[in-house]
């Protein structure tokens, strides 16, 4: 993971960012998943965010404000509403709260396992890919030379 | 106080592609050669790929833009003014270190531009000159293919295509529906053990570098070669501009080591090799009395003409699962709107490279910008029917040289030694637009003939400005070209440019075989004309 230094984000808004990575990717019952608000996920987006930070700090400064500094206890429908806003008026910083959240749900063991995929990293293991069908290449060869002499 | 180094016969600035091949070449002369490059050897163990954090990496310490990159090596790229942002790598290996390894050479065409469509200028040199050197450059970085494609004459098969997978057998079986050319891309991917480089084994991970040293950068190709052979690879040396004498002649360079401490290195002949945008920074960063327009300008074409070949991006979604984050990205290309068709409404063409999917972030990220998969409740099941679901294509367009399209030096932005910064200004051309059209929908053609359930697009590609060429075009006529047909300066006579800067067109291909072909080449040229190279 990130080897920089934490960001530092306020109580406040970690609060807020905890609830906007929960709306972006909530648990799921149905795939027995955690949401990206899960202890360890959350920690992980917390720590390796740097290099958003800025973008995370203004966000978590627009949703607040949107909502007059109450996002953290409105309900949760009220709390979708002020994201879908915050989402059409500041897609760049959307965009970043996506970022960071997909970055480290998708690399968490149980998600990863959940989704097919082999808990590791692709070296030195590597991946199997199904080999090459060339006979398919038949129609093509027999259509014959396609480029254009130039002499 | 400059320090003065010890004077060598020949320096080369830059130790990407066209660097790594030309010093190769080059060191069977005895002469004494020393490379200098302003960043530092890559080790295999810390690419992103051997680690749990593998695409947060490859997209910040290993991004291919320099500015998102920011490491201490690079230098910034003011490419505001341009819809297409510049990508590369500065290290040992240059751009290789990043690239696709999609390899295809420009075709003979490409050289004959004017001649067959009336537009641009020919080349000084044809396919036909080049052949060798494409066939030795093969060899060398160890390039996997299948014979036999007709889309070109004939080429030697150095090893085995990388596989199709299921990617490039569906796009295959939709390309042979619609009647069109596609065949198994050349790709600079070891498929065997070759040359002490253990074969792919499908990490996947081509684009942030290959930590199974399959894929051929120079690093692991020509470099540990061209060593053996005395060649010195200097790292951390920033060069800031080459220094002339009242000969006109180059006398070296000047650059910044590691500890900051500015250098004047003295050499016999200078070579530049620092890419599209690097190589033409540096020789106007070389403005003198001399020289006020920058080195080697007279021709005032020094940065002018810029090609980036705007990419388009189709993707298509499959119920059936495909190839995912597993193998090269890269996978087969199609030539067949390469060559120019009076009845299309533009000139010249472009290739597609059909590719495979991304790992589950890229696809997480992409389908949310893509609107494919929503916040809240239907996130999982939405991510489940795009991610191991998607292939697709980028289409690469022929990019005319255009005079307005350039590198000149910024005003204001500097890089961490207070060095004058490129600054691009770049446009679409009509004939670009039209093109680029022409391929997405021709690629929705393909994609819907694939069986694709829900296709998206982007073009231009925002980011995809990795192929820098045409700032310091050759040609025989020193009023509208920078270098003479063998790379050398018409201006200043020990002066050489070797990289992708040299193209006079782009083609319709990815660059990286044309570029290395080339260098093999002049440094041919330069052996064989040891004894008059400066007359
Ligand atoms: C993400 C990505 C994907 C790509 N995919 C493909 C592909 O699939 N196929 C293909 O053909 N091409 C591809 N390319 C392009 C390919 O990498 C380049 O065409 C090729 O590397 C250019 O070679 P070059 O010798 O011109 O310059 P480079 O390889 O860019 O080397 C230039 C070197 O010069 C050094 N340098 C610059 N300025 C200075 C200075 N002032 N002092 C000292 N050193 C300096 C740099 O650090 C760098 O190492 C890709 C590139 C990228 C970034």
């Amino acid at each position: 993971m990130s080897t920089n230094d934490p960001y530092d984000f306020s109580a406040r808004e970690r609060d807020i960012l905890r609830i906007v990575v929960g709306h972006i990717i909530p648990a799921s019952a149905a795939y027995g998943l955690p949401g990206a608000d899960d202890g360890a996920i959350l920690a992980d987006i917390l720590r390796s965010a740097w290099r958003e930070g800025r973008k995370l700090h203004e966000a978590a400064a627009e949703i607040d404000a949107a909502s007059g500094g109450t996002f953290a206890t409105i309900p949760t429908g009220e709390q979708a509403t002020v994201l879908q806003r915050f989402r059409e008026q500041h897609p760049g910083l959307a965009r970043a709260c996506e970022v960071v959240t997909a970055r480290c749900y998708y690399r968490d063991d149980r998600v990863m396992r959940s989704i097919g995929m082999e808990v590791r990293p692709p070296f030195p293991l590597g991946f199997a890919v199904e080999p090459s069908e060339l006979d398919l290449l038949e129609p093509v060869r027999q259509r014959g030379k396609i480029y254009r002499d130039a002499n | 106080m400059v320090e003065v180094n010890e004077a060598v016969d020949v320096v080369i600035v830059g130790a990407g592609a066209s660097a790594a091949a030309f010093a190769w070449s080059l060191a069977e002369t005895g002469m004494r050669i020393l490379c200098v490059e302003q960043g530092d050897w890559v080790k295999a163990d810390s690419f992103p790929s051997v680690g749990r954090d593998w695409e947060e990496r490859a997209a910040t310490d290993f991004a291919i833009s320099p500015n998102v990159r920011r490491r201490p090596e690079d230098y910034p790229v003011n490419d505001a003014d341009s819809p297409i942002a510049v990508a590369n790598f500065n290290g040992v290996g240059g751009g290789t270190m990043l690239y696709a390894a999609h390899f295809p050479r420009l075709h003979p065409s490409d050289f004959r531009v004017k001649t067959l469509d009336g537009v641009a200028d020919d080349w000084p040199v044809d396919y036909a000159t080049l052949e060798p050197f494409f066939a030795l450059n093969d060899e060398k970085m160890g390039v996997s293919s299948l014979a036999g494609d007709p889309a070109y004459p004939p080429k030697p098969q150095v090893m085995p295509p990388i596989p199709m997978g299921r990617s490039g057998v569906t796009i295959g079986r939709a390309m042979n529906k619609l009647g069109w050319h596609w065949w198994p891309s050349d790709a600079a991917i070891t498929t065997q053990t070759y040359a002490g480089r253990a074969p792919c084994i499908n990490l996947g991970q081509c684009g942030s570098g290959c930590a199974q040293g399959a894929k051929a950068s120079t690093d692991v190709t020509y470099w540990p070669e061209a060593m053996r052979e005395r060649v010195e690879v200097r790292t951390h040396c920033r060069v800031s501009r080459v220094e002339t004498d009242e000969n006109n002649r180059a006398t070296g360079v000047y650059y910044y080591d590691g500890d900051n401490i500015e250098r004047f290195q003295p050499a016999e002949i200078v070579v530049m090799a620092s890419n599209g945008v690097g190589t033409p920074r540096l020789l106007l960063n070389s403005a003198s009395e001399r020289f006020p327009n920058g080195l080697a300008n007279s021709s005032g074409l020094v940065g002018k003409n810029l090609m980036l070949h705007p990419y388009a991006q189709v993707r298509g979604y499959f119920d059936e699962p495909m190839d995912g984050y597993r193998g090269p990205h890269i996978c087969t290309w199609s030539m067949q709107f390469y060559e120019t068709d009076p009845s299309r409404d533009f000139v010249r063409g472009y290739s597609y490279q059909f590719s495979r999917g991304h790992g589950p972030v890229t696809a997480a990220v992409n389908g949310m910008a893509d609107g494919l998969i929503p916040w809240g409740e239907g996130h999982h099941e939405a991510f489940r029917s795009v991610f191991d679901h998607s292939a697709g294509m980028v289409s690469i367009c022929e990019d005319l040289p255009e005079e307005i399209n350039s590198v000149t030096l910024d005003p204001n932005l500097r890089d961490s030694n207070g060095i004058p910064a490129p600054k691009l200004t770049y446009r679409l051309s009509e004939n670009t637009r039209r093109m680029l059209d022409h391929s997405v929908a021709r690629g929705r053609e393909i994609l819907t003939a694939a069986g694709a359930r829900h296709i998206t697009s982007r073009s231009p590609l925002p980011y995809a400005g990795w192929h820098l060429m045409g700032t310091a075009r050759m040609g025989t006529d020193p009023r509208r070209s920078v270098v003479n047909e063998w790379g050398r300066s018409h201006d200043v006579k020990n002066l050489f440019v070797i990289d992708g800067s040299v193209f006079v067109t782009s083609g319709g291909v990815n660059p990286t075989s044309t570029i290395q072909a080339l260098a093999l080449y002049f440094a041919d040229q330069v052996k064989s004309r040891i004894y008059d190279l400066f007359d």
